[in-house]
């Protein structure tokens, strides 16, 4: 990053006029103009329409017509309890997905790298990820065939071994386990490769000294490897923070959906935002729910990335 | 004596970690693997065993029955497959173009306004309008609601990929852009004859991302398509017969018939495998660029 950064100063040394570079590049403003103009229909846009959270929007009168109500909205979302719970969920469940996540990642990235075997290797790592790779709906899918109460496979496991069957889609307090769970299994494999492909940078000399030195398997874990990882690990931990108010949309809907038995302990904000668009067609509180997740989330990433730049410049988005 | 014994001592302990590593791998491996037994077996067992019994990890009652119902009245996932293809193909064809002419640019030295739009592009990433008024523009001032469009549209691109596509570009060299210039080639030209060919590897990750997107989508669908089109989305139609009873019936038939005989659990089962099938035999092809792209990705992201 650096060194682009002293390549763009020679590169604006010659001050040219605006004209003269708008007309010298044209060419290449060209070829970015789609996905400008991408990002102007389909993210700029619909910007002013935030406004709706400040509204009691009805489709009749439209975003700019529908009655101002200043931050009712808000204070309804907040003397409630609804934003405080909605904000509580999101932000535990995704401390549990990062934090147990990054862990089980770098030790089998580290397991994976102590694998002599290519065959094995190969196998195993096309095998990992194959989670990643199937849509979330097909995880609810699967979650139906394991969990469901009358024909799923755990409880007809439980029935065979003369166990009582549980009705696990009405338990709510089982959920942010296997939410974590199906987290864990579609996340993990992608995860562990990245941080595989960082063990496999590192200077292989220093390991080769190592071994020469007679360290075992374990010391060289815990005295190279780890400690080289400890940046990359820092890294992705602290942008994951600045992505804490986002959740797995995905996952919960195709999990979850409109089972309000289990509401208590699996709702987080994007499956609010949307439930409460989609099935009650209230998009003034969809909306205040939105705009309230993009602000903090706003701050949240401008705070990461300021402690990404004091630990490592180099790093920094911007 | 004593050197010895810590010799021994070390192979051991090195051996140890050998042992535990070949174990969890395999282990996690299986874990992966397990749940698409699952569902195959499942999708091979025979209704009334299931009904009894439940599912488990081998077939009950091998059959293809619930396969015949999936292509009973097969206009329904045909259709949907149809669309399905169109749009990965169409969408990953397009999406690649304008993502890898964008990221050649924005990493080119010699272009004034690189920074501008790079930052244009990436501030989407940091605040977003949201869902709600995200949906209102499209569906109402776009006039997109229940229009293929307004799925295939917006999974084109993102950020994200942009980003990705130009740490690849910048990682080929500046000199064979000079040189293209020395030969008098336009920009246009170069990225073409010169830079699209040496971009392989990111086309092929990039390419595996946006397809990927299109073949799993079905968010987009539930907001813009609904149930005002034919033909819905291959994970949107797996998802209203994995979720609504009602709808599964429906969509099996065509219309309003009851079928007693209709094998409910494992017909969801061959759905899924039927909506999945392909996309999992395009992963092993390229899997080699995946790799090595999204570790590219990882050092800057």
């Amino acid at each position: 990053m650096k060194k682009n950064k002293t390549g763009a100063a020679a590169a604006a040394a010659p001050k040219k006029p605006f004209l003269k570079k708008l007309k010298d590049s044209r060419t290449l403003l060209l070829m970015c103009l789609p996905a400008i103009l991408f990002f102007i229909v389909f993210n700029y846009c619909p910007l002013p329409g935030v406004y709706i959270a400040f509204t009691n929007y009805n489709f009749r009168d439209g975003i700019f017509g529908s009655p101002f109500v200043g931050f009712k909205n808000f204070e309804f979302l907040i003397r409630s309890g609804e934003l405080w719970h909605l904000t509580r969920n999101t932000v535990l469940y995704n401390l549990a997905f990062i934090v147990i996540g990054n862990v089980l990642q770098i030790a089998l990235a580290i397991m994976l790298n102590e694998i002599g075997s290519k065959l094995f290797k190969k196998v195993s790592q096309t095998l990992m990820f194959l989670p990643y790779f199937i849509s979330v709906v097909l995880i609810g899918a699967i979650a139906f065939n394991i969990l469901n109460y009358d024909t799923g496979a755990l409880n007809s496991l439980i029935r065979a071994t003369g166990g009582n069957p549980i009705k696990i889609y009405s338990q709510a307090g089982i959920w942010p386990f296997i939410i974590l769970f199906c987290n864990l299994w579609q996340q993990t494999g992608y995860g562990s490769v990245v941080y595989f492909a960082s063990i496999c940078g590192i200077d292989s000399s220093m390991i080769e000294a190592a071994e020469v030195d007679g360290a075992t398997s374990w010391q060289r874990i815990r005295y190279i490897i780890l400690p080289s990882l400890k940046p990359t690990f820092i890294i992705l931990l602290l942008f994951a923070l600045g992505g804490i108010m986002k959740g797995n949309f995905g996952l919960f809907w195709n999990l979850i959906g409109n089972n309000s038995q289990l509401y208590s302990t699996t709702n987080i904000i994007e499956t609010f935002v949307y439930r409460t668009m989609m099935s009650q067609n209230n998009f003034a509180t969809s909306s205040a729910v939105g705009l309230y997740q993009s602000i903090f989330g706003f701050a949240l990433v401008m705070f990461s990335n300021w402690l990404v730049k004091r630990i490592d410049p180099d790093y920094a988005l911007f | 004596m004593a050197q010895q014994g810590t010799k021994i001592k070390r192979t051991k302990s090195t051996k140890a970690v050998k042992i535990v590593s070949y174990t969890v791998i395999a282990l996690f491996s299986l874990i992966c693997l397990l749940p698409f037994i699952l569902i195959i077996s499942a999708s091979l067992s025979t209704e009334g065993v299931i009904a009894k019994e439940g599912f488990g990890i081998l077939p009950k009652g091998l059959t293809l029955s619930a396969y015949m119902w999936v292509f009973r009245y097969p206009k329904m996932i045909i259709g949907s497959y149809v669309v399905t293809i169109l749009m990965t193909v169409f969408g990953t064809i397009v999406g690649l173009l304008i993502i890898s002419m964008t990221g050649y640019a924005l990493q080119r030295k010699d272009f004034p306004f690189r920074n501008a739009i790079s930052f244009f592009i990436y501030f989407t990433t940091l605040f977003s309008a949201g869902m709600a008024p995200t949906f209102i523009w499209i569906s109402r001032y776009l006039n997109l609601r229940g229009s293929y469009l307004a799925v295939f549209l917006q999974l084109l691109m993102s950020p994200w990929l942009i980003i990705l596509m130009k740490n690849f570009a910048k990682s080929v060299p500046f000199e064979i852009t000079e040189s293209g210039k020395i030969d008098g080639a336009g920009d246009f030209k170069i990225f073409i004859s010169l830079i699209l060919p040496m971009l392989k590897p990111a086309l092929a990750t990039v390419g595996l991302f946006l397809a990927l997107g299109y073949w799993n989508e079905w968010y987009l669908s539930s907001l813009y398509l609904g149930s005002q089109v034919d033909f819905k989305p291959l994970q949107y139609y797996l998802y209203g017969i994995i979720n609504e009873a009602n709808a599964l019936k429906g969509s099996v038939a065509g219309v309003n018939v009851t079928f007693s005989d209709l094998p409910s659990n494992t017909l969801k089962m061959a759905t899924a495998v039927v909506a999945t099938g392909p996309i999992i035999f395009l992963y092993p092809f390229v899997q080699k660029y995946f790799i090595s792209g999204i570790t590219v990705g990882a050092v800057k992201g």
